[in-house]
């Protein structure tokens, strides 16, 4: 049975390691390069305060072929879970429901438990450890950066380090599975695999992952001298306060006035308006409002937290699915 | 010596669709059975039933003693070959035969072999290039391979040629005499199962018409032609099959284990086809007249 579905896999095997190994080269050939400067530099041996170091860094390391090759990992490691479930896990068991070909197979001497269990398995593991050492190649290659960068919380570079990915790769496989199994059409079944990872993916920084740990809030007098941003129209304001937390993923970040409303203006026009602006005055004017910033963050610290956390809820999603699948194939598949 | 096929009131439903219904049947071994009826009628069901790939909604099936595909040694002892002979387009010949190897403990690679240099195909063709008869020949030699005690095949030979079609029977019959095992295969043609059959089943309206050896239901079925009368006038142990009548005379088809000893008709012997075409009118009448009713 091993020998039979790496008789079926291995041309998409073939195809998906084969892009992943040009990336490798990639890694391979810049990384060294990377590391020496995070070290001549002094980034590498920074605890605190880095932020001269850090500068020197990037303004070395960023050479082109150095930021083409981290915005294509970057990529890489974001659409990694789709290939997985749409290429490996959607014609997985579709194929052969729509060739027919499960009605020889089980009358194999096999029962068909222990062929899923090979295919899901098998296959199963060969995307989460693609996706793991990818991650962890691409988590070491971009470890200098991030590090100057102090981004690795931040939804757009989160999902491609660490070992989230391995967890996005089993949910992604076992989505494609199933969904073939429910849809019994190869191209259809992709087509629902590639909707409902995207879905989750997306959903996972909205809704998920804020709440794996308690974020840190906190509410504090406003520091007019310091915004994030401030907008103003003729009618409303909106003014967003800086959260000084180096390397720190902010999940909310809002103004509010001394009742707890929501801060939506109107501005001042005669100081903050577009005829005699000052931004003195203007700021001054934000400071007698004695408005509030209740923030919440989740800590750089946290960073491996999250990581095994949210891994735990991805492989738990996938048991499920698993066993579904098993259920499925038992009772409901003919 | 146990059945190779007991089932008990069985019966599977798709959603609404009753495909078969109230099947109670006990097939002995060592026969070659062949299951006719029309497309639709439920043969395909009653076989995927027989293998395991499909569970009964209602009744009891065992085949060879046992639950269909309750455990490897249980596939291991039943032979399938689905309708449309389906093989891995992807593979070649020799992949296949590799593929059987691995997968079954009783597998016989000499037979296999043998056979696939025997129809003469070439080894590292892909199976999605093979002619419809070659697919269907591969698929046979899987499942001889094999060496179930039960093969079954699901119109094993609808999609051929008259000249594959001989071919594969033969190979069948060979297979069947060599090694002694049991075979069921369905048609919905009289013609392919005639020669190599020594048991039948009818199979028409999701029931099951009549079943029994071939030489027996020869035997016990006659054609009784003469004046026109009334079908409830024939003695007891005449069950009647099928009636048409014309003004003057009625032609009757009975199943009776006593000769026919009856002056007033004549009395002639059917054969095979036309004993299968009297069960399906006769189901097709059946069938009918509740539709009938149901749309007046």
């Amino acid at each position: 049975m091993t020998w039979l579905t790496w008789r079926q896999f291995r041309t998409q095997a073939w195809l998906v390691l084969t892009a992943l190994a040009a990336l490798a080269v990639a890694l391979t050939v810049t990384g060294p390069n990377l590391a020496r400067l995070s070290r001549s530099t002094g980034l590498a041996a920074c605890q605190a305060n880095c932020e001269a170091a850090a500068d020197n860094f990037v303004n070395q390391a960023m050479t082109v072929v150095n930021s083409r090759v981290y915005v294509v990992a970057l990529v890489f490691m974001f659409v990694l879970p789709g290939i997985i479930g749409v290429f490996w896990g959607a014609p997985l068991i579709a194929r052969e429901l729509e060739t027919g070909t499960h009605r020889l197979i089980w009358n194999q001497s096999v029962t068909r438990t222990r062929w899923l269990a090979v295919k899901l398995v098998g296959v199963g593991l060969v995307s989460m450890v693609t996706a793991g050492v990818f991650s962890l190649a691409v988590t070491w290659w971009a470890a200098p950066i991030d590090k100057a960068n102090l981004d690795r919380m931040l939804p757009m570079v989160f999902p491609g380090r660490g070992i989230v990915p391995i967890g996005y790769a089993a949910f992604a496989f076992v989505v494609g599975v199933t969904a073939g199994m429910l849809v019994r059409r190869t191209i259809p079944a992709m087509a629902v695999t590639l909707v409902v990872v995207v879905a989750a993916l997306v959903a996972t920084p909205l809704y998920l992952r804020p709440h794996l740990v308690t974020p840190v809030s906190f509410t504090a007098p406003l520091d007019t001298s310091a915004m994030q941003s401030v907008r103003i129209t003729e009618t409303d304001m909106t003014v967003t306060g800086q959260v000084n937390q180096p390397g720190a993923w902010v999940v909310s970040n809002k103004t509010v006035t001394p009742s707890g409303q929501p801060f939506t203006g109107p501005a001042d026009l005669q100081t903050c308006g577009r005829a005699n602006f000052s931004k003195e005055g203007c700021t001054a004017w934000l400071a007698s409002l004695d408005l509030r910033q209740q923030a919440s963050y989740q800590p750089a610290s946290r960073f491996w937290a999250l990581q095994w956390y949210e891994t735990a809820v991805f492989l738990a999603l996938s048991a499920l699915l698993s066993a579904f699948c098993f259920w499925w194939v038992r009772r409901r598949l003919a | 010596m146990t059945a190779v096929i007991e089932t008990n009131g069985l019966g599977r439903r798709y959603g609404r669709r009753q495909a078969l219904s109230d099947c109670t049947l006990s097939i002995p071994p060592g026969r070659v059975v062949g299951l006719v009826g029309p497309n639709g009628a439920g043969k395909s069901t009653l076989l995927q039933l027989a293998c395991g790939l499909l569970a009964p909604t209602s009744g009891t099936i065992e085949v060879l003693g046992a639950r269909p595909a309750s455990g490897p040694a249980q596939v291991a002892r039943v032979g399938f070959v689905a309708q449309d002979t389906p093989t891995y387009a992807g593979l070649s010949v020799a992949d296949h035969l590799r593929l059987g190897a691995r997968l079954n403990p009783g597998w016989d690679d000499g037979l296999a072999t043998a056979r696939i240099r025997q129809l003469g195909l070439d080894p590292g063709q892909k199976a999605g290039k093979l002619s419809g008869g070659q697919r269907a020949q591969l698929a046979l030699t899987l499942a001889i391979a094999k060496r179930p005690e039960l093969l079954i095949l699901d119109e094993p030979v609808a999609s051929l040629d008259p000249l594959a079609r001989r071919e594969f029977m033969r190979t069948l019959m060979e297979f069947t005499a060599e090694h002694e095992a049991s075979v069921v295969l369905s048609s919905h043609l009289v013609a392919d199962l005639e020669r190599v059959c020594d048991y039948l089943i009818v199979l028409a309206a999701s029931r099951v018409q009549v079943a029994g050896e071939v030489d027996e239901l020869l035997a016990t079925h006659h054609r009784l032609t003469g004046a026109a009368r009334d079908p409830a006038t024939f003695p007891a142990g005449h069950q009647v099959i099928q009636a048409s009548h014309t003004e003057r005379q009625s032609t009757v088809i009975v199943r009776s284990s006593a000769p026919i000893d009856d002056p007033s008709c004549s009395v002639d012997k059917l054969d095979l086809e036309d004993l299968v075409l009297a069960y399906m009118t006769q189901a097709a009448a059946v069938g009918r007249t509740p539709v009938l009713e149901t749309t007046r």
